[in-house]
């Protein structure tokens, strides 16, 4: 169903007018507001009264991860701290994430998007919607959550229930609809194979999954595996959580809200705005948000988008399933982890050699982190209780800083292998996640 | 019904709208609300074409009206209700509404003139009852109506008002906000220029707010109500907050 059919379906000229004035009024907001976008336009000698179209976007700097960083906790916050209702982070528990912020106006949109992106599955007021999102910082949770809400249907805030509760949950309160990251459907179909209960035993048809990359490969082994239909989505914390685009029933790319997110493609090399239906780096440009806008940002996620309208009714434009990253970032069970986070962890540690491997794996649907990590040699010519100490130690800290559990190893110096060039890989992804 | 384009314009030199962009569906009423100064009565005077813009576009109901004569503006269906009624004093309530029926004259529909008036007549009945009196001689809520009715005599699509309730008693400026929104309901689509925002609000589809010749806000009534910085600086939101 086209749950704000006005706005999913507007002629690609009205489009262009609704974009061009909301792209103006947020510059004015952002120059007057945000002091780091009053700098970046005023040294790149932007004059924001020359835009004047969506075209013109091209002329204006990009923002940038490392920007958003550095602008922590709230420096890239546009309006005054009262008005402000709720606050997300990216993942990273300690250290330095990137913290967002959201009006009242800002969550109610944010609402309806992911309502549209729930109404496009065919989720209505008679739907069970099983949330397994951790209902946190991480923007998954409340922001299907307010969206499931809204459309009328039961919300099971199941949240991180492991995984056998959330089962007895799917199957007593007669769950219809899965929200999760993909990997964790896959976890629940193999689990429910174990116990032994046929997935017609329970009352699962829909599933929206998302957080994560995934394989066409993926969604057909949890359709059959789930019996279910798998719709994809997409977003990201720093544009505003889940709602940012999505699949509709015909499955062909995902829509994107683009009458909120002006989304471009660009050669993550040259910087170039690249031609519709090419492949390169997805930039954003919120054009709604008022407690935290963004200019261009840059996503680092690899995609192509095209602007023909679709067999469902919806004029909205089309991104393709996002195929890969622009920079060494990798996902684990939805947290989105950089390898210089876990290097940043090691280092804090003494006897610890700054070279490290890291191995991602699939098992029975669940993610798997080893992570290699070279110690001085002293350490093996002790007893073994000390380097077990020191194992123990790096677990404990990697999770409580990053959020997730790893599995250590430790290995003598030189041990792990360089490439030709005595280069060191720093991660190996085994899981199947991008192949198509 | 309406789309604007970057439109820059002004007076000699002096640049009042720095690059305007709105649009106003068929059916909508979508107001400007802004502090004195802002652009916004020169805004209504450039849809006009009474302001020559110095770049941009304005097209009206399809057609580029971009530069056409005032009356050629008219003619397409868009007729503006100036600020401060801008009436003649000395002629009668009918004579007022006579002139507005020109674009009709030129058309040389003038035997369709009683049947406009008649129009007027059912929307405004007070200015039946005052028909041959002189327009000086009403009451502001009275005048207002008049320069309603008169702008309605070429039978636009769009109108445009710059300040309806100027000048007029509460309860008066409520009676005027309830005939604009029977215009809207009638199929009219209505440009509100409004210094008093919440009662501009309260009846409009969605608003922009301008602040020295730049938009800096768009979106439906109820969220220009909640947003905050509008609150503060046009719906005086925290002055109650500030005196408790």
């Amino acid at each position: 169903m086209i749950y704000e059919r006005e706005n999913e379906t507007r002629s690609r000229e009205d489009m262009e007018q609704l974009q061009i004035e909301r792209l103006q009024t947020t510059m004015h907001r952002v120059y007057r507001n945000v002091a780091f976008y009053r700098h970046s336009f005023d040294s790149c000698g932007v004059n924001i009264e020359r835009i004047k179209s969506i075209n013109d976007l091209a002329f204006l700097p990009f923002t940038t991860r490392e920007d958003l960083l550095k602008s922590y906790p709230y420096d890239m916050f546009a309006v005054p701290l009262r008005d402000i209702v709720r606050i997300h982070s990216t993942s990273g528990t300690t250290g330095k994430p990137i913290i967002v912020g959201y009006t009242r106006n800002d969550i109610n949109i944010w609402t309806s998007l992911v309502t549209r992106v729930l109404a496009a599955a065919g989720i209505t007021n008679h739907d069970f919607i099983q949330i397994a999102f951790k209902y946190n910082l991480f923007t998954g949770g409340f922001g299907f959550h307010y969206g499931a809400e809204k459309i009328g249907a039961s919300v099971i805030p199941a949240s991180t229930e492991d995984v056998e509760k959330q089962i007895t949950i799917m199957k007593d309160y007669k769950t219809t609809v899965l929200v999760s990251t993909p990997g964790y459907a896959l976890h629940i179909a193999v689990v429910l194979k174990e116990l032994n209960i046929h997935p017609e035993e329970l009352f699962l048809r829909t599933g929206l999954f998302g957080a994560e990359p995934w394989s066409e490969n993926l969604r057909t082994q949890i359709e059959e595996s789930l019996h279910i239909k798998a719709y994809d989505n997409y977003g990201l914390t720093e544009i505003i959580g889940p709602g940012v685009a999505f699949e509709c029933e015909k499955q062909c790319g995902l829509h994107i809200n683009e009458d909120h997110f002006i989304p471009e493609i660009i050669d993550p090399e040259t910087l170039e705005t690249l031609p519709e239906g090419e492949r390169g780096e997805l930039v954003f440009t919120t054009i709604t948000k008022q407690g935290f806008p963004l200019i261009r940002y840059r996503t680092g996620d690899i995609s192509s988008i095209v602007s023909e309208p679709c067999q469902c009714g919806r004029t909205l434009a089309r991104m393709e399933r996002v195929s890969g990253r622009t920079d060494d970032m990798i996902i684990v069970e939805g947290i989105n982890v950089f390898p210089s986070q876990i290097e940043e962890v090691l280092l804090r540690i003494e006897g610890i050699e700054p070279h490290y491997q890291i191995t991602l794996d699939r098992k029975e649907g669940v993610d798997t982190m080893e992570i290699m990590v070279e110690v001085e040699e002293e350490f093996f010519s002790d007893e073994t209780k000390i380097l077990e100490n020191l194992r123990e130690r790096i677990e404990r800290e990697i999770s409580s800083h990053l959020g997730i559990g790893a599995e250590i190893t430790l290995v003598e110096p030189k041990k792990i292998s360089r490439s030709t060039g005595g280069k060191l890989k720093h991660v190996i992804d085994r899981r199947d996640v991008l192949s198509k | 019904m309406i789309r604007i384009r970057n439109l820059e314009s002004g007076y000699g030199k002096l640049r009042v709208l720095k690059g305007i962009s709105i649009h106003v569906n068929t059916g909508e009423i979508v107001a400007i609300i802004g502090g004195n100064g802002a652009g916004k009565t020169t805004l209504l005077y450039t849809i006009a074409n009474l302001v020559k813009p110095f770049s941009g576009t304005i097209t009206v109901l399809g057609t580029d009206s971009t530069g056409l004569s005032p009356e050629k503006t008219v003619a397409l269906g868009c007729s503006l209700v100036p600020e401060g009624r801008q009436l003649f004093p000395t002629m009668t309530v009918r004579e007022n509404l006579i002139l507005g029926s020109y674009p009709l004259m030129k058309k040389r529909e003038k035997r369709r003139l009683p049947e406009e008036m008649e129009r007027i007549y059912s929307l405004f009945p007070r200015l039946k009852e005052r028909e041959n009196q002189l327009a000086g001689t009403l009451s502001g809520g009275e005048q207002q109506m008049l320069a309603i009715g008169r702008a309605l005599m070429s039978d636009p699509q769009f109108i445009m008002m710059d300040e309806p309730s100027m000048g007029l008693a509460p309860i008066i400026a409520r009676d005027i906000f309830n005939k604009i929104e029977d215009l809207r309901n009638h199929g009219r689509t209505i440009l509100l220029v409004e210094q008093n925002a919440r009662a501009a609000l309260r009846i409009a589809d969605r608003g922009y707010v301008m602040e020295t010749g730049n938009l800096i806000i768009e979106g439906s009534s109820e969220e220009l109500m909640d947003n905050p910085d509008v609150g503060r600086a046009y719906l005086g939101k925290d002055f109650k907050r500030i005196s408790e």
